[in-house]
């Protein structure tokens, strides 16, 4: 399925930032399920509302080119939205060639900067960007077009080195407590002598049992434990669960972020999922709030141990008195539609 | 001289009379009058507060900024003596940081089934964030502190290692610039090794493990949590000795592929950062977010090789209490050499068979919290009250990973001014071997002597004092 994405963040904050810098992670993973046909992520700051001040940095990334970042990283200059588009001379410099570095380039206010890119050892092509103030609002735009293939949620192909033990362990948002422990247990003895197949999906469904799909009614910092036991969330509450149940049953379980063509599919265009690992199979997906495995209409971005750890966007403002607030625009359609 | 032979090894005297090494000390300690043995120390404690090295301590009453007692009768290590340690702390630091370049990259040793892996991947020291990354020279420990106690001639045990930012190092530095202050006429009497290369040697490890990225001579900065801190003296005096920057995170920022250090000339490049902050304070956007201490950004430099940080963020996963007893595996293992220097037999609390074993014994053994240092939170099984060892019982049933239990060392005593004159006390021993390009260790460290009669424990937190450590020169 050929699967093109538009997704805008905008962050606005109520009075200019000195300087910003975001840890970026909005890339396609690099597995069998997907061919990158075309990628740009572009980060534009804008200075007090003064559109003259802005700055846009755009990166465009095609999958295959990501290895050290020495070839097929081609950074283009940004055209930029609504008469915004500065010349971003600076913007020229590839991953691959060593730029000048003996002082920061002076930047023009809001000017948006990428640098200190890598593949980390679970294999998410991280960027980060700085952006130097007075700056009150940054857009993250993603655009891009997918080629992907229904492999029935495993994650063949994908070269990481973290240990998948290292996914046994739990945070604030997924450690279990009685209820999950009670429902986990449930289901393991449902499942006595099957495969950890088997039981895996039992773990899914049960997720989708116990937690019905109800946008509103849960929040970014709602726990595992607090959905099962209100019984209504969103997709991070389904995979949150999935994974305290997973760690349960002592499988290496972990979050994912994604985009999901949603057509008549439950959830939003933004997506999270779990995934667990299985001996014999490796990385496999599960989303409960589809009830189903990733298929073709998924596309896979980063992964952590939770929402938190997996946020492909992370950022610091400095100078901030007060949190900014936050506008997000996904859009996935399946091409020629 | 009035000493009487201890019970325990002591460091000067055997059966047979002074040991060698302490031959050069007799008339010194009697000759001393009382009189001048009591302005000495005072003078002592004089220059310590001059210079300004207290030590803050945690959760305990009175003066946050007071002085570790210095005792001035110095701890002698004979020069084959010496070499001998040093063969054994090299190879020990070695093999440490061995262990951290394997368990971050393909993990052989866990595979080759000589560690469990979940020992490695649940320990909350190792890091998810830099699995698959190698640092430069695959150092990772570039400061290991090796804390060392004795209990025969040739007995030298490691009761931990230290591969994060062991502290105390100005302590072995400023304890001989006092004592040779004081007492000039020791140093011509005797030969002793000297220690100042210290801040030169440190700060050539650092530069050598600067990123391929960097061409230029490195820049080196020390990164401080602030002067709140605990070690913030030490921090301040390092910078000052090896003359590089002393920054707090503020002071640092990322910017493209680089971290840059403010400076009223404009920002200047960074290369290697020697931080003495915890790794989840380095990066709000890798660890804590609401780490107000760290540099926004500054692991993504590191993970793309713009910036070294010594040591390596995740290198605590080598010196975790659990790990400890893998350590000669570990020697072993990467080295396939025999291990020079001992472990303390210990038992892990959350094998069901040694749990048990602690639980019958606790009286006997020396209980410590897994991930606890500084003597906080530590049963002094033989020194405890009925009520203490009941204490830890309900503590370990409640929470047996926690702890480890090991059996209460006869420490080795050394010779100690006390108000009667001079008593043997307990003492331990740190090293700090520097790993770089070379691996170094300065002849000395910093002893530790327990103060209290009897007493065990030669934490600064806890009664405990410091000593010169002297090797004696070939």
């Amino acid at each position: 399925m050929k699967l093109t994405v538009r997704h805008a963040t905008s962050y606005s904050y109520p009075q200019p930032m000195r300087t910003l810098v975001q840890s970026v992670r909005l890339f396609p993973s690099r597995f069998d399920g997907q061919t990158v046909e075309d990628w740009q992520v572009s980060i534009e700051g804008f200075g007090d509302a003064a559109p003259g001040h802005a700055g846009g940095a755009m990166r465009q990334a095609v999958s295959g080119g990501k290895g050290g970042g020495k070839s097929g990283d081609k950074a283009k200059k940004s055209d930029g939205p609504g008469g915004m588009g500065q010349s971003l001379g600076g913007m020229a410099q590839s991953l691959g060639e060593a730029p000048e570095a003996t002082r920061p380039r002076p930047d023009a206010a809001g000017q948006a900067r990428i640098g200190a890119a890598f593949r980390d050892g679970v294999g998410d092509w991280t960027e980060t960007v700085s952006i130097r103030g007075p700056v009150s609002r940054v857009v993250v735009t993603v655009t891009g077009r997918v080629e992907t293939h229904d492999l029935s949620g495993v994650l063949r192909g994908h070269r990481e080195m973290a240990p998948p033990g290292l996914y046994l362990r739990s945070t604030r948002a997924t450690a279990p407590d009685v209820a999950l422990t009670e429902l986990a247990r449930e289901v393991i003895a449902a499942t006595e002598g099957t495969s950890t197949l088997d039981r895996a999906h039992k773990l899914s469904e049960a997720v989708t049992g116990a937690i019905a799909y109800a946008p509103g009614e849960t929040a970014a910092h709602t726990t595992a434990a607090d959905a099962l036991a209100g019984g209504k969330g969103v997709c991070q509450d389904h995979a949150h669960a999935m994974i305290s149940l997973a760690h349960l049953a002592d499988i290496p379980a972990r979050y994912v972020v994604g985009y999901l063509f949603a057509e008549g599919a439950i959830g939003e265009a933004s997506h999270a999922w779990a995934e667990l690992w299985l001996d014999g199979l490796g990385w496999v997906g599960f989303d409960p709030a589809n009830e189903c495995c990733p298929d073709d209409r998924y596309i896979r971005l980063c992964s952590g141990y939770d929402a938190q750890d997996a946020a492909p966007i992370r950022g610091i403002a400095a100078g901030a008195s007060e949190p900014g607030t936050l506008e997000v625009d996904v859009a996935v359609q399946r091409q020629g539609q | 001289m009035v000493y009487k032979t201890p019970a325990y090894f002591d460091e000067m005297r055997d059966p047979s009379g002074v040991r060698p090494a302490y031959q050069g000390l007799q008339g010194w300690v009697d000759e001393m009058p009382a009189e001048l043995r009591a302005m000495k120390q005072h003078e002592a404690e004089a220059l310590f507060r001059r210079i300004g090295i207290t030590f803050a301590v945690y959760g305990e009453g009175g003066d946050p900024d007071r002085l570790i007692p210095f005792d001035m009768f110095p701890r002698i290590f004979a020069h084959d003596e010496w070499r001998r340690l040093e063969r054994g702390i090299k190879q020990r630091a070695r093999a440490l940081n061995a262990f951290l370049d394997d368990v971050y990259g393909r993990g052989e040793i866990i595979r080759a089934g000589r560690i469990p892996g979940p020992l490695v991947w649940k320990n909350e020291a190792f890091e998810k964030a830099v699995t698959g990354f190698r640092p430069p020279r695959g150092i990772y420990s570039h400061i290991v502190g090796i804390d060392l106690v004795r209990t025969g001639p040739d007995e030298f045990f490691v009761l931990e290692d230290n591969c994060r930012t062991p502290s105390g190092v100005s302590y072995m530095l400023e304890n001989r610039e006092i004592m040779m202050r004081m007492f000039p006429q020791l140093f011509r009497a005797n030969r002793i090794a000297p220690v100042e290369a210290y801040p030169r040697l440190l700060k050539r490890t650092l530069a050598s493990v600067a990123p391929e990225k960097c061409d230029r001579d490195p820049t080196v900065v020390i990164l401080t949590p602030g002067h709140f801190n605990s070690a913030y003296y030490e921090h301040s005096f390092l910078a000052d000795m090896m003359g590089v920057e002393l920054v707090e995170g503020a002071d640092l920022f990322v910017d493209g592929d680089y971290c840059w250090m403010r400076t009223t000339e404009g920002p200047k490049r960074v290369d290697v950062i020697y931080r003495r902050l915890d790794d989840s304070f380095l990066d709000p956007l890798c660890f804590r977010p609401d780490s107000m201490l760290g540099v926004p950004g500054l692991m993504n430099v590191y993970r793309s090789g713009g910036v070294t940080i010594a040591s390596a963020p995740g290198a605590g996963v080598a010196d975790d209490k659990a790990i400890y007893t893998y350590v000669p595996e570990m020697v072993r293992f990467y080295l396939g050499e025999e291990p020079l220097l001992k472990n303390v037999p210990t038992w892990t609390c959350n094998k069901a068979d040694d749990a048990r074993y602690v639980l019958e014994n606790l009286a006997d053994l020396v209980v410590k919290e897994v991930h606890g240092s500084g003597g906080y939170g530590m049963l002094v099984g033989p020194k405890a009250s009925k009520d203490e060892v009941e204490l830890f019982r309900d503590k370990i049933r409640a929470n047996p990973s926690n702890y480890i239990a090991q059996p209460t060392l006869a420490l080795s005593t050394c010779p100690t001014f006390v108000d009667e004159g001079v008593a043997p006390r307990h003492v331990d021993l740190r090293p700090y071997c520097l790993v770089g390009e070379t691996i170094e260790l300065v002849p000395g460290g910093l002893t530790r002597v327990a103060l209290k009669d009897g007493s065990l424990v030669v934490n600064s937190s806890q009664g405990g004092g410091v000593k010169d450590t002297w090797v004696l020169a070939e």
